[in-house]
């Protein structure tokens, strides 16, 4: 199994540790609820050093990005950041990523850890000329600093002036005498940092955000809380609400789909799609009977299946179970009474508006 | 992890405690802290029948959601309500308040099917 430059530490907090997609990762510290609880109100500190990372350089790289992906690159200075879909032919989503413009002709691919080799084989089998690809994923370590505290934790260990660094922008500097790049972006809905830099220089920046955390309460968070709060926010998970056999608009993305830019993967037939239209929605309900909904679970209306839900938790912040699901279109709106078929009994089920909170 | 003296244990980490026929059951100190924070749980009708380790609950955490086995066959006499609002209770104090179900037990024979806490102990170092 793949591990992070951080796993021995996660092991002497004592944190549960599972495989997530070939990875050894830390699902919990102290517990799901209580991290997941830090972070919305105070500061957690994520590995994430199993994303991966792309780069994408050279003469043709803008019109190479562009044709990859969904979104419109176009719109980036270089310090900004996209989050995009990349898409095949057919409209299904090879993987949901983020675009770093590191340059006039430089490009960072961020990707998720179990797509990493699906991706770089897609991006390599679509190359064009004037273009360089580099698979620079061992070359990163990543920790993601999330929550309210996160910008009086960080700005005590860098130069770099974090007021001015806005959403969906980033920085190259030094955090804790350390080279790394400073990203003001988030799994978690809050206020956040993400932070990448070379492997051999994590433990360190981990001890330097923990000693000076320690007075905000700062706590180490895993991959279950990471899960609970993305989910609160809508956040697609990879593997989960979008995959291959689901494609952008019907997923909710449709904000990060530009159907009027130059000719992309996927363009074609999600154009197709949008004149057609949608039959069903990635929507989020709440479980109003007794139950959790959980991935794979049957949604039923009037005894009908009527769709399934994708991801499912109780919410820590609401203290009431939530879930994410494709629904057939008419019956995708706020209020509409479903149920969720758990262990053959139909549970009592309500269309809402998202974001959760 | 605290593995009470006067209880009986399940290879499921379910632990069982016998007086006069009756039997309480719930799950132990090392199961509550693999499944972490326990957020709903589902218990069986009082008066349905089971057989010795067949399912009878659930139990969820955020992440998992577990069947639990009765470490012994009978009928349900008593179920839990305070589970019912506070879930947590099994995380809290899984070996008294965190109790499940209370069971007439058909038969005591069975029991011997099971561990005693030192039997328990050794199996969960053998585990580690």
């Amino acid at each position: 199994m793949n591990k992070t430059p951080l796993t021995q530490i996660h092991h002497d907090l004592g944190a549960k540790m599972i495989d997530f997609g070939g990875w050894e990762m830390p699902v919990q510290y102290s517990g799901i609820i209580s991290e997941h609880r830090a972070v919305r109100n105070q500061c957690g500190i994520f590995d994430v050093s199993h994303m991966g990372e792309i780069i994408i350089r050279g003469e043709k790289a803008t019109s190479f990005v562009q044709k990859l992906i969904a979104n419109n690159a176009a719109r980036l200075q270089t310090g900004g950041i996209l989050y995009t879909p990349m898409c095949y032919p057919d409209g299904g989503i090879v993987d949901d990523i983020l675009v770093y413009r590191t340059g006039d002709k430089d490009y960072l691919l961020v990707v998720n850890a179990a797509n990493t080799d699906k991706d770089w084989q897609w991006i390599q089998k679509n190359r064009i000329k004037g273009v360089e690809t580099i698979n620079v994923s061992d070359d990163y370590a990543q920790l993601a600093l999330q929550g309210p505290a996160s910008r009086d934790i960080l700005q005590q260990l860098t130069e770099i002036n974090l007021a001015d660094l806005v959403y969906y922008n980033f920085k190259e500097g030094k955090v804790a005498g350390t080279k790394a790049l400073l990203s003001r972006t988030g799994y978690t809905g809050e206020l956040g940092y993400e932070i990448y830099l070379s492997p051999e220089d994590a433990v360190n920046l981990w001890e330097s955000l923990f000693s000076t955390g320690e007075d905000y309460g700062l706590v180490p968070a895993g991959l279950g809380a990471r899960d609970t709060l993305r989910l609160e926010k809508k956040y697609c998970l990879y593997g989960n609400d979008i995959n291959e056999e689901t494609n952008p608009l019907e997923a909710g993305l449709g904000w990060t789909v530009d159907l009027t830019k130059e000719d992309f993967f996927g363009k074609e037939r999600l154009l197709k799609i949008r004149e057609e239209g949608l039959t069903r929605i990635l929507a989020g309900f709440k479980v109003t009977g007794r139950g959790i909904p959980r991935h794979g679970y049957k949604i039923t209306a009037a005894g009908k299946e009527v769709g399934e839900v994708t991801s499912g938790s109780f919410s820590p912040t609401l203290e009431e179970n939530i879930g994410l699901g494709y629904i057939k279109k008419e019956l995708a709106e706020p209020n509409q009474k479903l149920s969720i078929l758990i262990r053959g009994r139909e549970i009592d089920a309500e269309v809402v508006k998202t974001p959760f909170v | 992890m605290a593995v009470p003296k006067e209880f009986l244990y399940s290879d499921d980490h379910e632990w069982i405690y016998v007086s006069e026929g009756e039997a309480t059951i719930g799950i132990t100190d090392h199961a509550q802290s693999e499944l972490g924070d326990v957020v709903f749980v589902e218990l069986p009708e009082v008066g349905k029948e089971y057989d010795q380790f067949e399912d009878f609950a659930v139990i969820e955490s955020v992440k998992a959601v577990s069947d639990i086995y009765l470490p012994v066959g009978g009928k349900i006499i008593e179920i839990n309500e305070e589970l019912i609002d506070q879930p947590e209770l099994i995380n809290e104090d899984p070996y008294d308040k965190g109790w499940l179900v209370k069971v007439e037990i058909a038969d005591e024979a069975e029991l011997d099917n099971l561990m005693d806490s030192e039997e328990y102990e050794e199996y969960l170092e053998e585990g580690e």
